[in-house]
């Protein structure tokens, strides 16, 4: 089964507007770079994005951000993007903040057919308002609903043509769970391989939840906090 | 009253920030035990990971999905890929092991993590913690403050005693949307070392420099004065 598309546009070619997008990466750790500036040339607009952040000023999602093709956005810590901060408190953009943990793991959740969840996290905090809870041996939990999308942007270091993944270092973060969210999940990777080169006891998303691989055409790889140590 | 020139009056304050910290830090580091597997936050808690005593093995986990966090990588050797949740550049130690997001927050809300420690913006007498919104002012997010303070088995909050205007951070009741309700076990200050319990607020220890009045005067909960009241070692 051959997943190859060519190029980064080609894959995204079919994303209509109005469609929820989830996003790969932790900061600018681990996002598809080349996915992202695609969509920006395509052009479309009223995206529904699933993200942990929102890139920076300038690169990464920051960059659909200044394009205006988002509506809604769904993370955890947008700290690092002043455009979307302005455009929340002009009531541009609607966001909503979710705890980091319980992110990952509604978007776990969709992927794996479980459609809600309790959590301890942000029980007594602006996070409860409007949920159930439910006390479990003494203890208040929230339930949490499992997230899905139309689409998922990921990025992995290495990957073969029937949509088997390995992820390096700390660009793993979001992109595994987001793999196996999506209606169609469309994987960029540093290193594009033949079945049957990647240890099968190393895969880490199984080929099954991609659907479309594409070796990126370039990577900027950005450091977001440059910190060294003297030898 | 003398009037020290500007520039040496700015000195001083920079100072005094730095020794602040440094207090602050290596008051918890004490509270570091052998085996422990912990979550620092950005920030000042970053810095507790350069003082942990010699001949202890502490396994730092950072909540992108890291357990064994290294020091800052020698210049040349940064990796684009290797990132603490601050987004700072890291290095790579002997068992250190990688996982996904949620992979990350199952060890945190699972109960695994044996200390979290982290900034506030504002702490209360119930141990309620504020550090993630200023309402109209500051959208940035909460980003796994929530999720740590609600699951590690034990929340340090490593702040300044009163906010730069010198207003008191510890306080009654939060007035800032809190990350967790009744979840700080422990908070230290340049200071005092103060522990919440079901009473109230308890002054355990207090800096050298300062008396029981004055830490009771920058602090607007009421402080219950240990029995045990000893100086702060740091």
């Amino acid at each position: 089964m051959n997943k190859l598309v060519a190029t980064a546009d080609e894959a995204v070619s079919d994303i209509p507007s109005g469609s929820t997008v989830m996003l790969g990466g932790f900061g600018l750790c681990g996002i598809p770079e080349n996915l992202i500036d695609a969509l920006v040339r395509r052009g479309i607009g009223g995206l529904h994005t699933i993200s942990n952040n929102m890139g920076v000023d300038g690169f990464g999602m920051g960059r659909m951000l200044e394009a205006g093709m988002i509506a809604s956005h769904i993370g955890s810590y947008v700290g690092e993007n002043k455009l979307l901060e302005e455009k929340v408190i002009r009531g541009e953009l609607n966001l909503t903040l979710v705890p980091q943990g319980t992110l990952a793991e509604r978007i776990r959740a969709g992927g794996a057919g479980i459609p809600g969840f309790y959590s301890p996290a942000g029980v007594g905090t602006l996070v409860a308002e409007g949920k159930e809870t439910h006390e479990f041996d003494g203890r208040l939990y929230l339930l949490e609903r499992g997230l899905t999308a139309d689409f998922a942007l990921i990025k992995a270091w290495r990957g073969d043509t029937a949509g088997n993944l390995v992820y390096r270092k700390t660009a793993r973060n979001f992109n595994p769970m987001m793999a196996t969210a999506a209606r169609v999940t469309i994987a960029e990777v540093e290193e594009l391989v033949e079945p049957g080169v990647i240890d099968p006891d190393h895969v880490i998303t199984p080929g099954i939840y991609v659907q479309r691989i594409l070796q990126g055409a370039r990577y900027e790889k950005r450091i977001e906090r440059r910190m060294v140590r003297s030898a | 009253m003398t009037t020290l020139p500007k520039a040496a009056g700015q000195k001083a304050d920079k100072q005094w920030e730095t020794e602040k910290r440094e207090r602050i830090v290596k008051r918890i580091a004490r509270e570091l035990r052998d085996g422990y597997y912990v979550n620092l936050g950005i920030g000042m808690p970053t810095m507790i990971a350069s003082h942990v005593p010699p001949g202890m093995e502490v396994v730092l986990q950072s909540e992108n999905g890291m357990l064994g966090v290294g020091p800052y990588p020698l210049e040349g050797e940064e990796d684009p890929d290797l990132i603490n949740a601050g987004k700072e550049t890291v290095s790579e130690l002997a068992g250190t092991s990688f996982f996904s997001s949620a992979d990350s927050f199952a060890m945190i809300r699972g109960g695994h993590i044996n200390l979290s420690i982290l900034g506030a913006m504002e702490v209360d007498e119930e141990g309620n913690l504020a550090n993630w919104m200023i309402p109209g002012k500051m959208v940035k997010g909460m980003g796994g403050a929530m999720d740590l303070v609600a699951s590690a088995r034990r929340v340090i909050v490593a702040m300044e005693h009163t906010t730069r205007e010198g207003q008191p951070k510890i306080l009654k009741k939060c007035s800032l949307p809190i990350t967790g309700l009744k979840v700080v076990d422990t908070i230290a200050t340049e200071m005092a070392w103060i522990r919440v319990s079901p009473e109230g607020l308890v002054l355990e220890e207090i800096a050298p420099d300062v008396t029981v009045e004055e830490v009771q005067r920058a602090t607007q909960a009421h402080l219950i004065v240990s029995g045990a009241l000893t100086q702060m070692r740091s």
